[in-house]
């Protein structure tokens, strides 16, 4: 369960305004896709449903509660690369959510426990079909690999939104039906509320149930940074979950 | 023929150059020696080679009279004894303030300016100020040891915190992770193999300080050994000596690598 609603978002970086008066209301479990020009301020967009950037005017509410200003545990992320940790294997790099949130001042289990969050681990990996890499490290796993034990790696600790900067964007084209399958896999099985930002416009339409355009609305040719982008195209698409692959990892 | 720069040594060619320079280094000596041993026979400052041996062997193999020890080893000891404690000692202040100077704002703001400016004090200058206040023992040594490698470990392992990715930090949050799971479970783990850098990097200070600070208040030691025959001209103990102390620090050097590449195997690939 989780809904967004953006108020009357705006951010600037010192003269440079990015966005301006983003006003969106999101409803729960909606795949939302967005495209638009290469830095018209989609990460940043992004970035702020994370908690990582404030917006410097307005709001954004999670079910009605202004949003932490901090990452947290209700809100996964999987950005484009770098979200691995590289001194964990595969499996060791799932069941690290599932310990931190059972071992508070470890981070670590022992025993029983430990075991039950393996298999839980296991299982997931083997749901995003790496089963066979679980001892790998992720210097060792091809780009498509590091993308779903990434994905997984969120998954596994049940975020209410999940938000993705560009997931396949350096993948190679081959690749990217697989993951189209896995991600509409996992959306429905944990019913999430999904942000992806692509730079395919096909992929954007393709998954999402609700696609949105970032553009600037206004130039002015003199000072190219007096105005920002804000959404130009709010798009609902057909669900897709229709015809959505049947499999669905637990 | 192809360029230099693609014409690569085989395995065999690569030991072969290596020890090149080293043979070219003893040759070298042998003759010089024997130069100046043909125009004096009395000369004591490039003695022959059969007097290493002869040295090494009584310092080695025979008990000294006076202590009734055999000097190499209680030298060797003693000085690895200091040299370690301080390494151990110095790997912990540095990972500990590293960590938190690296990863929280806040205490980075506290601390850094501190331990940049404590690393810029020359550690031979608070010689005195630390015999003074602990004493000539064992402490001293240790602490100056400390003094002179610590700041320099904090400061290398702090960059490397925080040259961490953003993406990692933040992924980890996401995983309900607290600051302190953060620096237990994310930071930590990857300092390890840094730590062992640094500590390779400072290996040639500790080394530097610990010899000085044997060589001014002592009674035993590879320093203390080498400044206390320095008045007999006795260079058959005193670069028998140095090439020891040579080879106990290429060793640690290597150990430390080994320990690198088969504790942190992830650390090797790529980064
Ligand atoms: N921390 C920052 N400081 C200053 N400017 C920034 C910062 N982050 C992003 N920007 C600027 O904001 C604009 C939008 O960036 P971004 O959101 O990354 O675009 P996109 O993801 O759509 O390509 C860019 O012009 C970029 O230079
Ligand atoms: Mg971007």
């Amino acid at each position: 369960m989780a809904t967004v609603s953006v108020r009357n978002v705006w951010k600037e970086y010192g003269t440079q305004v990015v966005l301006e008066n983003l006003r969106l209301e999101i409803a729960d479990h909606e795949f939302v896709t967005i495209v638009g020009a290469s830095g018209c301020g989609k990460t940043t967009f992004l970035r702020m449903l994370l908690g990582v950037e404030q917006p410097t005017r307005g709001e954004i509410f999670i079910d009605g509660q202004p949003l932490r200003p901090e990452p947290g545990a209700d809100r996964g992320i999987v950005f484009q690369r770098y979200s691995l940790f590289p001194h964990l294997t595969a499996l060791g790099n799932l069941v690290l959510g599932l310990e931190l949130k059972r071992s508070r001042w470890l981070g670590r289990l022992f025993g029983a426990p430990r075991r039950a969050v393996i298999r839980r681990a296991t299982e997931v990996l083997e749901s995003v079909g790496l089963g066979a890499a679980r001892d790998r490290y992720p210097a060792q796993l091809s780009g498509g690999m590091q993308q779903r034990l990434s994905i997984a790696q969120s998954v596994i600790c049940e975020p209410k939104i999940l938000l993705l900067d560009e997931p396949f964007g350096a993948l190679d084209p081959g690749l990217t039906a697989d993951m189209h399958k896995l991600i509409l896999s996992l959306w429905e099985a944990n019913r999430m509320t999904i942000f992806m930002i692509s730079h395919d416009i096909r992929e954007s339409f393709e998954l999402g149930t609700r696609l949105l355009t970032f553009d600037r609305l206004r130039h002015d040719p003199q000072s190219p940074e007096a105005y920002g982008a804000s959404v130009t195209y709010d798009l609902p698409l057909q669900r897709r979950h229709d015809r959505a692959p049947a499999s669905m990892p637990g | 023929m192809r360029r230099l720069i693609n014409q690569r040594p085989g395995r065999g060619e690569r030991l072969l150059l290596g020890a090149l320079p080293f043979l070219a280094l003893a040759v070298l000596y042998v003759i010089a020696s024997q130069l100046r041993l043909a125009a004096n026979a009395g000369d004591k400052l490039l003695p022959p080679a059969s007097a290493f041996l002869d040295t090494l062997r009584s310092y080695a193999l025979e008990e000294d009279l006076r202590s009734g020890r055999y000097l190499l080893w209680s030298d060797t000891w003693a000085s690895l004894r200091r040299l370690l404690s301080a390494l151990l000692i110095s790997s912990a202040i540095g990972l500990t303030l590293a960590l938190a100077i690296g990863v929280v704002p806040r205490i980075r703001a506290l601390l850094a300016p501190l331990v940049n400016a404590v690393a810029m004090i020359p550690p031979l200058a608070m010689l005195p100020i630390l015999f003074i206040i602990v004493g000539l023992e064992e402490t001293a040594k240790i602490t100056l040891i400390v003094i002179g490698i610590a700041p320099c470990i904090t400061r290398d392992l702090a960059l490397r915190a925080a040259e961490l990715p953003a993406e990692q930090l933040i992924k980890v949050q996401t995983l309900g992770a607290s600051t302190w799971q953060l620096l237990l479970r994310v930071v930590l783990p990857q300092m390890w193999p840094r730590l062992i850098d640094s500590l390779r990097l400072s290996l040639g200070s500790a080394w530097l300080f610990l010899i000085a600070a044997e060589a001014i208040a002592s009674t035993e030691g590879l320093g203390y050994r080498i400044f206390l025959v320095r008045r007999y001209l006795a260079m058959d103990v005193i670069l028998p000596y140095v090439l020891w102390i040579t080879v106990l620090a290429v060793s640690m050097d290597l150990a430390l690598r080994v320990l690198r590449r088969r504790a942190f195997p992830w650390a090797e690939a790529g980064s």
